[in-house]
Formats: structure tokens, C-alpha cells, sequence
């Protein structure tokens, strides 16, 4: 923990309990501010999606912003995999809008008394699960279709005889790096982004608090920064969990289709 | 030199990764704003790609901050 007057930048990710739940074995299962974020990410998309399901033949303002995300997922899917692709798209949607909703809620602009927002997936052990969630369907799917098969996929066509030995070993290596590479993708940028910020937030503060010329001169130029890296961290939120979800439907599309 | 001093020495090292990757991370989007000015039309095709490119060059910059951040708290 930082003395008084340091500004600690990792403070904001730790997380802390709430109550306890149940026991399994010799662990306590405990409700943390990490599951009570997750809950209201939940509750949030349930009510935007239910509010664009009107159904309504000239579509409100809501259900057209619905849709624009149900349309986009679709279509990625639909580009990378094929028609194929239908059945794995509700698991991509709630992939993508539930990394959406987690990475914008830890931006949020508020801290008050303590009470401030928390980035569920800068916690290696979140992002972690759910790339191994997308990487077992990956390869639950890949085994079912193709079984013993699916060892094909690490032989692209036209390798010759005499790279045999060394083709297929670092084809696996790659493979089995997929679901550490999306994990650690996501939670590196979202941990780096709100570090950063945190840091030229404490530029401000320390800049008022040495005084009123320090506090303009090392203030001013801050602030609009932070605003500016503000705006970058929304687009970096969006973009990491789309790149979770395109890239978890690749990885689909190399499960099903081989090649 | 004691091990908290090579710690932090290190992560600044480990840091200059990060740079390294802006300058991988602006080839991608340089290449596809030049291509995509020369051939508008066949641009928004290639869109998926490019955040492909992007996450691949961004992902080992942020493997070299990750080895400087797991080395400075180590060493603070």
C-alpha cells in the first residue's frame, strides 16, 4: 500500500472481498468487487438487448444500436467462417459485448470515497478463463468433426518430406501459444492503459499540490492529455475485445475447416 | 550490484521493447492507409486483416512491457 500523499497506480485492480459464499474443500468461495462488476456488466447487456428486441418493422434509435452490434458479429463470423459459422455465433456475441461492457465500465469517470470503477479484464485469471473457454470449444469442435484428423491442421499443404521434422513442432507450438496470446492480449492492454492513466492523473495532483505555478504549468498540459488518452482507451477497449472475438472465430474457422 | 538495482536497470531495458513495437505497430497502419489510398474500393475488405496485423505487433510490444513491469515491481 502507498504511504499518505504517494499516489499508488496499482490500487485501482486490487481486488477485495465482499462476502463470503461457500466452502469447496478447503477453499472459501467469496463474492469479490471482481464478481460484482461481472454481475452488473451482466445486468446491463441483459437490459440493452432486451430493450432492442421491440421487434418493432421500422426499428427505433435502440434497437437499430442493437442490432448494429448483432449484424456486425454475424457478419464477421459469416466472413471468416462461412455459413458454417451460425451455430458459434451467439458464444462469439456474448464473448464480444460481455469484453466490451467489462473494459468500458473500468473506465467509467467517477471515484468517490473510495468507491471507484474496477477493469474485471485486467486480471490475468479473467481473460485467462475465458481464452481457455474459446480454446476448449476450439478444440471440442475441431475433435468431434474431424478426430484423429484434426492433426492435419498442423501440416500445411506442400511441406516437403525432408522439413517433416520440424514443420508440425513449431505448428503445435504456435497452436498451443493461441489461448496464452489471448489472454495475455487483453490483459496487458487494459492493465497498461489504466496504469497510464492513474500516473498523469498523479501528475495533476502533485502538480496542484506544489503550488499554483507548478499546478498550470504541469496541470494544464495534463489534463489535456489525460483527455486524449481517455479517448484512447475507449478505442483501445473496443478494439481488444474485437480482436478477442476475431480472432477466437479464426481459430473456429482453422477448427472446422481445416484448411 | 545488488539485485533490486539490476531489477530496476532491467526493466528500463525491457522497456525500449515498447517503443520498438509503436514503430511495428505504425508500419501495419501505414501500409494499409497507403495501399487503401492507391485502391479505396478494395479497402474496407481488408479491414478484419488490418486489426489482425495490429493485435500480432501489438501483442509482443506489450510482452516487453510485461517482462518491465513484472521486473520494477519485483525490484520496488
Amino acid at each position: 500500500m502507498a504511504d499518505q500523499g504517494k499516489v499508488d497506480p496499482m490500487h485501482q485492480f486490487e481486488v477485495q472481498k465482499m462476502f463470503d459464499m461457500f466452502h469447496v474443500g478447503n477453499h472459501e468461495v467469496a463474492f469479490t468487487t471482481s464478481a460484482l462488476w461481472m454481475v452488473i456488466a451482466g445486468l446491463l447487456l441483459w437490459v440493452f438487448m432486451i430493450g432492442g428486441m421491440k421487434r418493432q418493422l421500422v426499428p427505433g434509435r435502440w434497437q437499430v444500436a442493437v442490432e448494429g452490434f448483432t449484424g456486425f458479429i454475424s457478419s464477421m463470423m459469416n466472413a471468416n467462417i462461412g455459413p458454417e459459422g451460425r451455430k458459434y455465433t451467439p458464444y462469439v456475441f456474448s464473448l464480444f459485448m460481455f469484453i466490451l461492457m467489462l473494459n468500458v465500465l473500468g473506465l467509467m469517470p467517477f471515484g468517490l470515497f473510495g468507491l471507484h470503477p474496477f477493469t474485471v479484464t485486467s486480471h490475468f485469471a479473467i481473460t485467462g478463463v475465458l481464452a481457455i473457454l474459446s480454446f476448449a470449444i476450439v478444440l471440442i469442435v475441431g475433435f468431434w468433426r474431424h478426430g484423429f484428423h484434426f492433426f492435419s491442421l498442423f501440416v500445411p499443404h506442400g511441406t516437403p518430406i525432408w522439413l517433416m521434422w520440424l514443420i508440425p513442432v513449431i505448428e503445435l507450438v504456435s497452436f498451443l501459444v493461441r489461448p496464452f496470446s489471448l489472454a495475455l492480449r487483453l490483459f496487458v492492454a487494459m492493465t497498461a492503459g489504466h496504469v497510464l492513466m492513474k500516473v498523469f492523473a498523479s501528475f495533476i495532483i502533485d502538480g496542484i499540490a506544489a503550488g499554483p505555478a507548478i499546478g498550470i504549468g504541469v496541470g494544464l498540459p495534463s489534463m489535456a492529455l489525460m483527455i486524449g488518452i481517455s479517448g484512447l482507451e475507449l478505442l483501445v477497449a473496443g478494439i481488444q475485445a474485437y480482436v478477442f472475438a476475431l480472432l477466437t472465430s479464426l481459430y473456429l474457422n482453422d477448427a472446422i475447416n481445416l484448411h | 550490484m545488488d539485485v533490486q538495482a539490476a531489477s530496476l536497470i532491467g526493466a528500463g531495458l525491457a522497456a525500449i521493447g515498447a517503443g520498438m513495437a509503436a514503430i511495428g505497430v505504425g508500419n501495419v497502419f501505414g501500409s494499409f492507409l497507403e495501399s487503401a489510398l492507391r485502391n479505396p474500393a478494395a479497402a474496407d475488405g481488408q479491414q478484419g486483416r488490418l486489426f489482425i496485423g495490429f493485435a500480432a505487433a501489438e501483442l509482443l510490444g506489450l510482452l516487453s512491457f510485461l517482462i518491465a513491469i513484472l521486473l520494477y515491481l519485483k525490484a520496488a
